[in-house]
């Protein structure tokens, strides 16, 4: 299986997220911001870092790169898509996602291994846990506060797609402990936290997150 | 003409009694007479910025150069070395066709005028350093001091630069492996932030920062030149703060990073690297192009030919001297093949990195730039880059002896087990041990996913090979009590913590960076601190057999007569052969049995526990072992090769009292100890070449055969387990009440 990571000016995490693609026994091909093209690729990371700097507003300006052009219609015909926190940023940006990351609560960048509870394992990236699972994925943002308009969070209880929440206490002010959402057809997630770096004992927490992936390579 | 009239060689020719405010740019009498002498004329305003900014203290080293060229003929023979002293930064192999380049920098006095941007353009001009010598950056560190804790200006120094770092090195997707935090009076108005960074290549990789060739092109490229940071290294980083002299010209001036743009650039130079579009290369940090020029010249052929109007400008009133003297960051300037200039320009579009041609490599053994067709820069540019050499005097203050006699065997000591506890609980919540997540939780440790060990491990352990297992280990350490006891001693010990860090991980050391940091060169107490300080490090580097590949000075950090305590901050490398078998810190493995390395005397001058307890600072520092050193590190590396260990603490700040408590809170687990002899001295003394170790159940006659092997003292002090560190007879201390007071400082002091 073939699945696209998105390179934008400031993505960071790229190379880890083709990491654990490739630990998940996929082949990860690289997408440039400027290509309006998929390459035919069975599904898309939008890894984390900084795109564009995270200038205006995080995601803002990535949301306009050329590969999105090609990108949102394709998620909106059920490719399925994980953005990772700059990208969850994007597909919030992209309105692929409901609500929007804002400014942590303590106004400082927080990295912490994290508890959290995997609420929704319908989803295409989350098949391969088990409901209420607790899992530990290392968070690491300034603007990664969810907030969306109350009765956007009331659909999003009411629907299941809370695909995540903080198990341990809210590190940034996240309404409800949201830590990441998918959209109504379950095919698109957004989530703060990096599963990509909790694909090996050795360089993360634990090796929790390595199922976002797997799940993703299996359920195809 | 441009909007901006400059004054040209031919005007400088035909008024040579035209008074120059050289001393407002920070030249002496002496220095501007010897420009004069050199072009036979007086410079003119370009060449004489040129000429301030090149022989400031900060680019010259003119008062330290006599003192640093111990170092190489002192290095001891290292194969590992494939390039040393004199470049951006040394590059050392660690095998399997890797190569690895690092280098730590100050950024102190930009830092206290403005924490966030001084420390923010620190990471991002040590970065460029070391993407210029052809590397991938891979990792940064920090060393930071302040002054006390609880002062009001540390609140808003600390939080600055602790963001500032967080902003550009999150942002550029470097993880920050590690460093140090720590806090004394005399840091206050002179806060110390050094960053290290180091790079991977491979050994073909390796870039030269010379302009060979005549005819090829330069181009400089990256941001635009504005007027930040004009006079940065004449002015900030040579000269104490409050000097009367010229205080109202000596405006200071800090640049503003932009770490997005940073990202780009390494990432366009890699590419620009890998389809071999570059002939030489250089960063550019203090004195901007002036420093890029006048560098890349001498090192080369010897000419160029530069129009400095072609240099795209931010703000388009700057003339030739503030365009030679900027410090705008996150620009890099490239010599280029004329035939492959249209290769290079495209791969800076591909990564919207601005590129401009604004020069040629001559013959002619000239630097010459124009202005609009007209010369106003024209000399021999060995001249600028080899700059002044001053012999300051220097000289032992007699006040040395009265420290020596404070001995702090005299203090009160804890008599009881209940002072005992005591003492160790206020020794690990005092701010310069406390827990430091408050620091480190705003650094991005696991970017580029190859991190096996980040604080508060003793050193940074990076991943270079996947498949092999091939890996990098860093640390930094500095001690300013020590050294204030002793600058030789002090230095040598430094180097010995940093090297024992290092080997802590299960890594072998294999050379060493530094950074410098002093008050004023033109106090002969000062002078005779630093002198002693690099004598101490060129001997023991060479006792060590690692060399030394780089480093940086900073002086002036004083306030009016008052210098900080002489603070080398010292950077060992190391390489893992495999990162699989590094080691923590972590006590977890429960009835691990727990084996005291080294010997321990009573030594307590300039010990954490003197500091922390009695605010006292006099006496000896421990003496250094230099042999022991490297068996203990011998004796690591092998036992952790073996798997027989499942932590190792190096010993330092605060003795075993601390190195226990930071490893049961590290591993979640406690420890029951039992201590030798007086328990004062065997929980608080700082003795150098000490570790505690676990050793695996199973694995402890081994483990004793091999620590024989070695010629390593030890002995068996406890076991690992339970839910407290209890030490026999003495106290015990629940991992909760350890856990509270350690956290806690940090975020009391500053939210």
């Amino acid at each position: 299986m073939r699945i696209g990571v998105i390179t934008f000016p400031g993505s960071l995490d790229d190379r880890d997220a083709a990491r654990a693609v490739r630990l998940a026994g996929a082949e990860p091909v690289a997408l440039w911001h400027a290509d309006r093209d998929l390459h035919g690729v069975a599904a898309v990371i939008l890894p984390g870092g900084f795109s564009y700097g995270d200038y205006l507003r995080c995601g803002a300006i990535a949301r306009f790169a050329p590969v999105m052009s090609e990108l949102v219609p394709a998620a909106r015909s059920g490719l399925p898509v994980l953005g990772i926190c700059n990208g969850f940023q994007i597909l919030c940006e992209a309105h692929l996602l409901p609500g929007a990351l804002t400014r942590n609560s303590g106004l400082r960048f927080v990295t912490r291994d994290l508890r959290l509870r995997v609420e929704n394992t319908r989803t295409a990236w989350t098949r391969a846990y088990s409901g209420d699972e607790e899992i530990v994925v290392p968070l690491k943002s300034g603007e990664g506060r969810y907030a969306a308009d109350p009765g956007t969070l009331a659909d999003l209880e009411a629907s299941g797609q809370v695909v995540l929440r903080y198990a341990d206490p809210n590190p940034n002010g996240s309404a409800g402990g949201i830590a990441g959402v998918c959209n109504a057809a379950g095919n698109v997630v957004g989530l703060m936290p990096h599963p990509e770096h909790a694909v090996d004992p050795l360089t993360g927490p634990s090796a929790d997150g390595l199922r976002f992936f797997t799940s993703m390579v299996s359920g195809m | 003409m441009g909007g901006v009239t400059a004054d040209t060689v031919a005007r400088a020719a035909a008024t040579p009694s035209l008074p120059q405010p050289f001393a407002e740019l920070g030249l002496t009498a002496d220095e501007y007479d010897r420009i004069v002498d050199t072009l036979g004329r007086r410079p003119t305003g370009a060449e004489l910025a040129l000429y301030s900014v090149m022989w400031s203290e900060h680019c010259s080293y003119k008062s330290s150069k006599v003192h640093l060229r111990q170092l190489a003929p002192k290095a001891p023979a290292s194969v590992a070395l494939l390039a040393g002293i004199g470049h951006n930064a040394g590059v050392v192999d660690i095998g399997q066709g890797y190569a690895v380049t690092f280098k730590i920098e100050s950024h102190n006095h930009p830092s206290y005028v403005e924490p966030h941007q001084g420390a923010a353009t620190g990471v991002g001009g040590i970065v460029r350093d070391i993407l210029a010598m052809g590397a991938r950056p891979v990792a940064v560190m920090d060393a930071l001091r302040f002054g006390p804790a609880p002062a009001p200006d540390t609140g808003r120094v600390l939080p600055g630069v602790v963001s500032g770092i967080s902003f550009y090195g999150n942002c550029l997707g470097l993880p920050n492996i590690g460093g140090e935090l720590d806090f004394d009076a005399c840091y206050a108005g002179n806060p110390l932030v050094n960053v290290l960074c180091v790079g991977v290549m491979r050994h073909g990789d390796l870039q030269v920062a010379a302009a060979s060739g005549p005819g090829n092109m330069v181009i400089l490229f990256g941001s635009t030149t504005g007027p930040d940071g004009v006079g940065g290294a004449s002015v900030l980083a040579s000269a104490a703060f409050g000097g009367p002299a010229g205080a109202a010209v000596k405006r200071p001036s800090v640049q503003v990073g932009d770490p997005f743009l940073e990202k780009l650039l390494v990432e366009c130079c890699l590419e620009l690297f890998a389809g071999g579009l570059v002939v030489g290369i250089q960063d550019l940090g203090a004195a901007g192009v002036a420093c890029a020029t006048t560098e890349l010249a001498a090192a080369g052929t010897g000419g160029m030919r530069v129009q400095l109007d072609a240099v795209p400008l931010r703000d388009p009133s700057l003339g030739p001297p503030e365009i030679l003297m900027s410090e705008s960051q996150e620009r890099m300037m490239a010599v280029v093949d004329p035939g492959r200039v249209g290769e290079f320009l495209a791969v800076c579009a591909k990564w919207d990195v601005r590129a401009a041609v604004i020069g040629e490599v001559t013959d002619t053994g000239r630097l010459v730039m124009t202005w609009h067709g007209e010369t106003v820069v024209d000399l021999p540019p060995a001249s600028p880059a080899e700059g002044p050499v001053y012999h300051r005097p220097a000289s032992r203050p007699g006040s040395q002896d009265t420290l020596a006699a404070d001995d702090p065997l005299a203090l009160p000591r804890p008599a009881h087990g209940a002072a005992l506890r005591a003492d160790l609980l206020a020794l690990i919540g005092s701010p310069g041990l406390a827990d430091k997540s408050w620091v480190t939780d705003q650094y991005d440790r696991y970017v580029r996913g190859d991190t096996v060990l980040a604080m508060p491990e003793d050193g940074g352990l990076v991943r270079v090979d996947e498949a092999t297992g091939l890996g990098l280990a860093l640390a930094t350490d500095g001690n300013g009590r020590y050294c204030r006891l002793d600058p030789y001693l002090g230095t040598q010990l430094v180097l010995s913590e940093a090297y024992r860090n290092v080997a802590a991980t299960g890594a072998r050391p294999l050379a060493v960076t530094n950074c410098l940091n002093f008050g004023s060169p033109e106090d002969p107490a000062v002078m005779w601190q630093f002198a002693e300080a690099v004598r101490g490090l060129a001997d023991g580097c060479a006792a060590l057999g690692v060399p030394v590949t780089g480093g940086n000075v900073s002086f002036y950090n004083q306030t009016g007569t008052a210098a900080i305590h002489p603070t080398p901050v010292i950077g060992v490398l190391g390489v893992h052969d495999d990162v699989r078998r590094r080691l923590s810190i972590g006590f977890g493995v429960p009835d691990a049995s727990l084996v005291l390395l080294g010997r321990t005397e009573a030594e307590f001058g300039g010990s954490a526990w003197a500091h922390a307890r009695h605010g006292h600072l006099g006496g000896r520092p421990p003496a250094p072992d230099l042999a022991a050193e490297q068996r203990l590190a011998g004796l690591l590396a092998a036992a952790a090769a073996a798997g027989l260990l499942s932590a190792a603490h190096d010993l330092s700040d605060g003795g075993l009292a601390v190195a226990l408590a930071e490893s049961c809170l590290r591993g979640g687990t406690g420890c029951r100890v039992r201590l030798p002899g007086d328990p004062f001295t065997a929980l608080f003394s700082e003795s150098a070449a000490r570790a505690i170790v676990a050793v695996r159940p199973g694995s402890e006659t081994a483990f004793a055969e091999l620590r024989a092997a070695h010629g390593v003292p030890g002995l068996t002090i406890g076991r690992v387990g339970g839910e407290e560190l209890v030490v026999a007879d003495w106290f015990a201390i629940p991992l909760g009440e350890l856990a509270a007071t350690h956290t806690a400082t940090l975020p009391a002091l500053f939210g």
